[in-house]
């Protein structure tokens, strides 16, 4: 059967390191790990690596646990309530466009017709890595 | 609307007089907080416009003139779009929203864009148990304007003698809810508000309006800054049905540009005014009949239904079997697809940006824990187990499952008309709309979270619904009832309504403040309706 409850261990944090491990339960209980945690803020692009956060995020699974209580065997998932039509595709032709002034006047960073993002970290890793190397040559 | 499109087109007043009667009333109303931005030179020019047309007697409609409001989520060109936000402040659209070229299109004033929850998230906001109720955005909570109503204020006088006349007002309910003041304060003759699980129902219940949410399919989401893809659809918010209906025949309609919309061939519709209702079947849902339903709105549905069995119409009990379900339901789908629509806004091509340039992620992170507000972030927070159930926990558990419950769900309501029932008739909200300082209490918020629990099944569903007036409470505040159609049964639903609407005599609201200008306003109505009698 499905993992009945999600478990939350906490160690006293020594420098905000949250000590949990990462275990599918016997009875299919899941521990949440830091790294799981890490890689669900960068997904979701929130910090929020606190232990109120992560209790927050037991509640609201517990919540949604409810659902287990209705019979939905056989029972398709609905994706839309338009599912019995058809999508309507337009035809492949350009109607519309060269509107990239528009498009570029509401971003706060811009160069010539370029939006301008800091570097990714790993890009950053990389180059920094590079650099470091390249001086010890 | 119609007697005042009479007025228009019979020169009684010209639509810049009509325009300045209502930019004044915005404000003297601005107390109200309804609007975030007004859009005078915009309204003004297109006025003057519009008084050309009448003129020429090439007038493009009903709508021709008409001042409206749009709900400040709805993209429109060349004014600053918000939602609410900090995240949009200072956007601004280069494009329409397809309803709101439409409207245009007819010659339709805007006169501004319309407070809400941030992002439209009432509903939302009220399951994770924050406030909502139109009361989160950035700009401010929206002040309901029954608030200052000699209806409400008469009955409070008899119970207390509070000097403060304003320290005690009434939330609007949301998240539509600057739309539905703006309406009811008689700023524009209808309003566009968004509905993903009541948000224009319920402000329309709480603000004695016409709150229509169309079926799902019928009108275009293009330019709707979108909050859950599946269930948002373009809300109408009008002072009658009659309205409601010519708003939504100037809307709906296939769209190219949302290919969510269906292709079957729509036309604007006259009501007709039913006469017979032998023919009716209403259906009364078992479920809906909870404890936390205050028992004055318990006893006006069950007047309701006499009242369709008094004048012949076949009243049966049905039952929703899945309703317990609805909210948990709701909770898991929304979440997940309210995370998937705020990916968006990451500081790059629109919107606030911070000044962190570090790398990607930290500005990426930074830009959205300022831009959005805890409403957005607690949402965040509560849909990462969807990722985290991907990784985890079999997907199935959690989103899959929820999908199999909204078809159940929409399964019930397909069994229910299946059976010869045509339209169901439930109360709107749980309570008449509360004081703001009530609101915001911690233990109110758990009764708040329940408050869509009429709505939102039908976004589920797809279906069509209206909140209609129905009467004052003891505390002379409105109540709505709701009636829910069958699927693209619009104009039938909204048939029922009218007739309703005319059993009821809904009273017109009394704003003290305001009536040396509203009755320059009623003038005309009035005028216009000697005209048409002649």
């Amino acid at each position: 059967m499905w993992a009945r409850a999600v478990w939350l261990a906490f160690r006293a944090p020594a420098g905000g390191r949250r000590g949990l491990t990462a275990k599918a339960g016997p009875q299919g209980s899941v521990r949440i790990t830091a790294e799981m945690i890490e890689h669900l803020e960068r997904l979701a692009l929130v910090d929020f690596g606190s232990q109120e956060a992560v209790a927050r995020l037991e509640k609201a699974i517990a919540f949604a646990d409810r659902l287990r209580a209705v019979d939905t065997d056989g029972v398709e998932p609905m994706e839309s309530v338009l599912e019995d039509r058809c999508l309507y595709l337009r035809s492949d032709n350009v109607i519309e466009g060269n509107c990239a002034e528009e498009v570029l006047q509401n971003s706060h960073r811009v160069v010539e017709e370029y939006f301008v993002a800091p570097p990714d970290r790993w890009v950053l890793r990389a180059a920094t890595s590079l650099w470091t190397f390249g001086n010890r040559l | 609307m119609a007697l005042v499109s009479a007025a228009l087109k019979q020169g009684q007043i010209t639509p810049t007089e009509l325009c300045q009667k209502c930019l004044s009333l915005i404000k003297k109303t601005k107390f109200l907080n309804a609007y975030i931005t007004v859009s005078e030179e915009v309204a003004l020019k297109q006025a003057e416009e519009s008084e050309k047309r009448y003129k020429q007697g090439h007038s493009l409609g009903d709508l021709d003139g008409i001042p409206v409001a749009v709900k400040d989520n709805f993209s429109t060109a060349g004014i600053e779009t918000t939602c609410a936000s900090n995240m949009l402040k200072g956007y601004v659209p280069p494009y329409n929203a397809t309803v709101v070229q439409k409207l245009l299109d007819q010659g339709a004033l805007l006169m501004g864009k319309t407070n809400l929850d941030e992002f439209a998230m009432g509903c939302l906001a009220s399951l994770l148990r924050l406030r909502s109720g139109s009361t989160d955005g950035v700009f401010g909570p929206v002040k309901n304007p029954w608030s200052y109503s000699k209806q409400y204020r008469e009955k409070k006088k008899q119970k207390s003698h509070d000097e403060n006349e304003d320290s005690n007002w009434l939330i609007t309910g949301g998240s539509s809810g600057g739309s539905a003041a703006a309406v009811s304060a008689f700023t524009c003759f209808a309003a566009l508000g968004s509905d993903t699980g009541g948000s224009t129902r319920n402000p329309a219940a709480h603000c004695g309006l016409v709150g229509l949410k169309p079926s799902y399919g019928l009108v275009s989401r293009h330019g709707l800054i979108p909050l859950v893809n599946s269930m948002d659809v373009p809300g109408i918010l009008t002072r009658c049905v009659d309205d409601a209906a010519i708003v939504l025949g100037v809307l709906a309609g296939h769209d190219p540009k949302d290919s969510t919309t269906i292709q079957d061939p729509v036309k604007p519709f006259m009501l007709s005014s039913l006469t017979d209702v032998s023919k009716l079947c209403v259906g009364i849902p078992k479920e809906y009949l909870t404890p936390e339903l205050s028992s004055e709105i318990r006893s006006l549905w069950s007047k309701a239904a006499n009242l369709f069995e008094s004048e012949g119409a076949k009243v049966i009990e049905v039952s929703l079997p899945h309703t317990s379900y609805s909210i948990v339901c709701y909770h898991v789908l929304c979440t997940s697809e309210v995370a998937s629509n705020m990916a968006r806004f990451d500081g790059l091509e629109y919107g606030h940006r911070c000044d962190i340039d570090v790398s990607t992620e930290a500005m990426y992170a930074a830009t959205r824990r300022e831009g959005f507000n805890d409403v957005i972030l607690e949402v965040l927070l509560n849909t990462l187990f969807k990722p985290f159930t991907v990784i985890v926990v079999n997907y199935e558990n959690y989103f899959v499952k929820a999908q199999k419950v909204r078809r159940l769900i929409a399964n019930d309501f397909v069994n229910v008309f299946n059976s010869g029932v045509d339209v169901l008739l439930t109360p709107t909200t749980l309570s008449e709309a509360v004081p703001y300082t009530e609101f915001i209490k911690e233990d109110n918020r758990t009764r708040s979270a329940q408050d869509d629990i009429f709505t939102q099944a039908v976004n589920m569903a797809g279906l069509p619904a209206v909140s209609v007036p129905t009467a004052l409470s003891h505390q002379g505040l409105p109540i709505g009832l709701q009636f829910i159609g069958r699927a693209f049964c619009d104009q039938q639903l909204l048939t029922v309504a009218k007739w309703f609407e005319k059993q009821v005599q809904f009273p017109v609201i009394q704003i003290q403040e305001l009536m040396d200008n509203c009755s320059s306003v009623f003038e005309n109505e009035k005028l216009a309706s000697v005209t048409l009698k002649q």
